[in-house]
């Protein structure tokens, strides 16, 4: 392999910005890496290390900053750019072609050819002697993927990264799909590599394997590096914690005077389950209440609330709004007892982008203003109208397509959604995510006016000290299980990232 | 002190005043950004294509193309295809197509042409072929919908079934129509206008209500737009998918009469490939493929240009083969061009 010197960095990121319409996904981001390490990347949702690494794998271009490679300034224009440069990406997201073969997969986009003429047989063996590497002789090269389970999709996509010759490779949570065994065969191949002078990205959530495989740290919050190439030996987890959470933007919550003691409960979930997903959730919640679940991303939070909402169908519990039993799997029945949700993926979930705002704000109540199934699309327009004026939506005026607003202002009109509904139930999915950080004060301060109408709102969220700040009560879920319930004022940010990360905190 | 209440009044009032300002100006920029790029704009540019081919015409085919009755061909010609067109904007808009409509035309003329059905008279006839049409689009919804088989092959397996039990029912036999009931009524002119071409008319301005004016186009443009937004919204989804093939059933039930009204004679392979026809004039109209804008003054325009242009080749006596090479490049080059609108735009 490459015999670099090993005090001279092989690859660095300096100053790197990447701004989306709406928001700044990374904001001043340094990465150094020296050849034959394992480099931490930590940081929570959010704090911008997808948005890195897409940069690094060349997939997103940066606004600003350069990235240096052998100390020269390079370019990664695209993805056969990043690769032609020795930097090779292994997805959270198992990007793997079930309907082909785990040799094909392998030399997907650099098949092994002599004119046109696909190698078959040449591929079949360096990727026999690649997964051998890798400790997994067992799985076929002529395997199609689709038999595979997701540790060994895994393994095929490691095994791609490895077929590059790369000198970099970065891994992101390379362990969430696999069981301790695995994990150990993983280890002893990252150390192989990085005996052999390639540098390793290593992202994960789990501070212990961090602390039995990687060199040295990187810390990622709101889209900037915080701490940089701290020695893993040397840093106590408690300051790593501390550097993950620490708050730059101190974020404004609305004060309230706590739920009256009489409130009617107006939601109640009892028991509902959701096989292999999440099993006996049961939480209550009053008119003029804010509860918020917090936990990782894959922890179940977002499909408690679709299943509350019947996008899908529980396969145990009940759903129970003014003590009206809702349909389970029927979406219709819970718009009808007045529960909105605002999904997590507002674009792709919420909205119509090429439609005017007012259609978008009336999708769920235009036939509610229709005569005799003819649109009254005046009536439509002013409500839309008076509620986009009282929640301060800009630009004003609910005829432009709603592609062109703001995320802050997409999210508002999904919330005038459901304010010209007139919701009893409001399940928020991520209700900032997108939104730049100025505009989110607004919307606390919109949710909470929400509730003090007599609302009952649900609140998910993966930055836990918006949960803490916006709820009265907090639910923390970890791996499908709702592992405590409480007043969010005694609770904080620590020990519901203990909780979360259950076991990993050493 | 005089100056400092100037600048104390200024702020309170500037906001409003800017703001109505900037409202006003953002109005005025979508009229006019609107009128090129919007709908408005592409039926503009259909409209020139129209003319340009009626210049044509007219050049090359003088007194034959640029008269009354040659206009009446024109639009009794594209009558059939325009009322399955409209239909099909309706599912085309949904993100769907339906290729079985041209086989449910020759199903329902055959089925109401039969001895049997003939013998109740012209009304169960056209309840019959109206009946047909329904119930094969209602098939192919629930497939679809309930079944959650892609489009393309539900509607095609519609199109092969329903072609052969079309000649089973007939028996590869042309069924005469010896109603003359209904050849009084639906045969020939009213208002010196073709009976059929009124239909069309009927059509077309119901079509345009209902997509435009209805819950039920809105539903249509929002399922096609984004489904999952559109179920989230509480939108039944489902539903609405197994109408909108009911919907374009019904206007195969409704050419079917036209076509008994043209040929006054049932046969299985009526309405053959028309479908391929409608789905062109739709997407030529400019009804984006992938779902979510569609257009029926688009889609009557594209139905008036390929009608126009087939009787243009015919006056200039153009062989057949050569008019399917010249639609088929029309075709290419009208979606290629929607394409770069539609990019334009997002």
């Amino acid at each position: 392999m490459v015999s670099a010197d090993p005090t001279q960095p092989l690859l660095q990121m300096q100053g790197i910005v990447k701004v989306f319409p709406g928001a700044r996904a990374l904001d001043g981001v340094d990465l150094e890496v020296l050849p034959g390490e394992v480099h931490c990347l930590l940081g929570q949702n959010g704090a911008g290390k997808s948005t890195l690494i897409k940069v690094l794998a060349g997939a997103h271009q940066p606004t600003e900053g350069q990235i240096l490679l052998d100390g020269e300034p390079i370019s990664i224009s695209d993805p056969v750019a990043a690769l032609r440069h020795g930097v090779a990406t292994m997805y959270q997201e198992l990007d793997v072609v079930d309907g082909l073969t785990v040799a094909e997969n392998v030399y997907l986009g650099h098949e092994l050819a002599t004119l046109g003429f696909s190698q078959r047989r040449e591929a079949v063996r360096q990727t026999r002697a690649i997964l051998q590497r890798l400790g997994h002789s067992e799985i076929s090269p002529n395997m199609e993927v689709e038999h595979l389970s997701a540790a060994g999709k895994q393994i095929v996509s490691m095994a791609r990264a490895l077929s590059h010759d790369a000198r970099v490779i970065i891994m992101d949570e390379p362990s969430a799909v696999l069981d301790s065994e695995e994990v150990g065969n993983l280890f002893r191949v990252v150390k192989e590599l990085t005996k052999a002078g390639v540098a390793v990205v290593y992202i994960s959530h789990r501070l212990e394997e961090i602390r039995e495989i990687g060199d040295r740290i990187t810390v990622l919050k709101d889209g900037r590096t915080v701490a940089q190439n701290l020695a893993v030996s040397e840093t106590p987890t408690q300051k790593l914690i501390t550097l993950m959470t620490g708050r730059s933007v101190e974020y404004v919550f609305p004060v309230t005077d706590g739920v009256r003691a009489d409130a009617p409960v107006v939601l109640d979930v009892a028991g509902l389950s959701l096989r292999g997903v999440f099993e006996d959730v049961s939480f209550q919640v009053r008119a003029g209440e804010i509860v918020g679940l917090a936990g990782l991303v894959g922890a179940g939070r977002s499909e408690i609330i679709e299943t509350v909402y019947g996008a899908r169908r529980a396969t145990a519990g009940a759903v129970t709004v003014d003590s009206r039993k809702l349909r389970a799997g029927s979406v219709a029945s819970a718009v009808d007892a007045g529960i909105g949700l605002a999904p997590e993926e507002r674009k792709s979930q919420g909205l119509l982008l090429d439609e005017p705002v007012y259609r978008n704000v009336t999708l769920s109540t235009f036939a509610r203003f229709a005569r005799f199934g003819f649109l009254d699309e005046a009536a439509e327009r002013k409500a839309a109208t008076e509620q986009s004026e009282s929640l301060e939506l800009r630009p004003a005026g609910v005829d432009r397509a709603i592609r062109t607003l703001s995320g802050g202002n997409q999210q508002k009109a999904m919330l005038a959604r459901w304010l010209v509904h007139g919701c009893r139930v409001l399940l928020l999915d991520e209700p900032t995510r997108g939104v730049d950080v100025g505009a989110r004060a607004e919307i606390y301060a919109l949710i909470r006016r929400l509730a003090d109408e007599g609302a009952a709102v649900v609140v998910v969220s993966s930055e836990i000290p918006e949960v803490l700040g916006l709820a009265d009560r907090v639910l923390v879920v970890s791996e499908g299980r709702v592992v405590h319930e409480g007043p969010s004022s005694s609770i904080d940010e620590h020990q519901v990232l203990d909780m979360v990360m259950e076991g990993s905190v050493a | 002190m005089s100056e400092h209440n100037v600048s104390a009044s200024v702020p309170t009032k500037k906001p409003d005043a800017d703001e109505s300002a900037r409202v006003e100006k953002a109005a005025s920029e979508r009229r006019k950004g609107g009128f090129l790029s919007g709908a408005a704009g592409r039926n503009v540019g259909l409209v020139v294509a129209l003319l340009l081919l009626c210049v044509v015409g007219f050049v090359t085919g003088g007194e034959r193309f640029a008269s009354v009755s040659n206009l009446m061909t024109i639009l009794s010609l594209g009558s059939i295809l325009g009322v399955l067109a409209i239909g099909m904007t309706f599912v085309i808009t949904t993100g769907g197509i339906d290729l079985s409509v041209g086989s449910v035309v020759g199903l329902a003329s055959v089925w109401a042409t039969t001895l049997a059905t003939q013998s109740y008279g012209w009304v169960v006839m056209v309840i019959c072929a109206l009946a047909v049409g329904v119930g094969a689009g209602l098939i192919n919804g629930l497939i679809i919908a309930y079944g959650r088989v892609v489009a393309f092959i539900a509607t095609l397996a519609m199109l092969v079934a329903a072609r052969g039990l079309a000649e089973l029912i007939a028996q590869k036999r042309t069924q005469i129509v010896d109603v003359p009931a209904f050849n009084d009524i639906f045969r020939g002119n009213l208002l010196g206008v073709p009976k059929i071409v009124w239909i069309f008319a009927i059509v077309a301005v119901l079509g345009w209500f209902l997509f435009n004016r209805t819950t039920f186009g809105r539903r249509t443009v929002a399922v096609g737009g984004n489904p999952e937004a559109a179920r989230l919204a509480g939108i039944k989804v489902k539903r609405h998918l197994m109408y909108v093939y009911a919907l374009s059933g019904l206007t195969a039930g409704i050419a079917a009469v036209m076509f008994l009204a043209r040929t006054s004679a049932g046969s299985s392979t009526n309405g053959l490939l028309i479908e391929l026809d409608a789905i062109a004039a739709v997407v030529v109209g400019g009804t984006l493929l992938v779902g979510g804008r569609g257009t029926i003054v688009g889609t009557v325009l594209g139905v008036l240009i390929f009608t126009t242009l087939t009787n243009v080749f015919i006056i200039n006596n153009v062989d057949s083969s050569v008019q399917q090479i010249a639609k088929g490049a029309i075709i290419v080059g009208a979606v290629l061009l929607q394409q770069r609108l539609s990019r334009r735009t997002t």
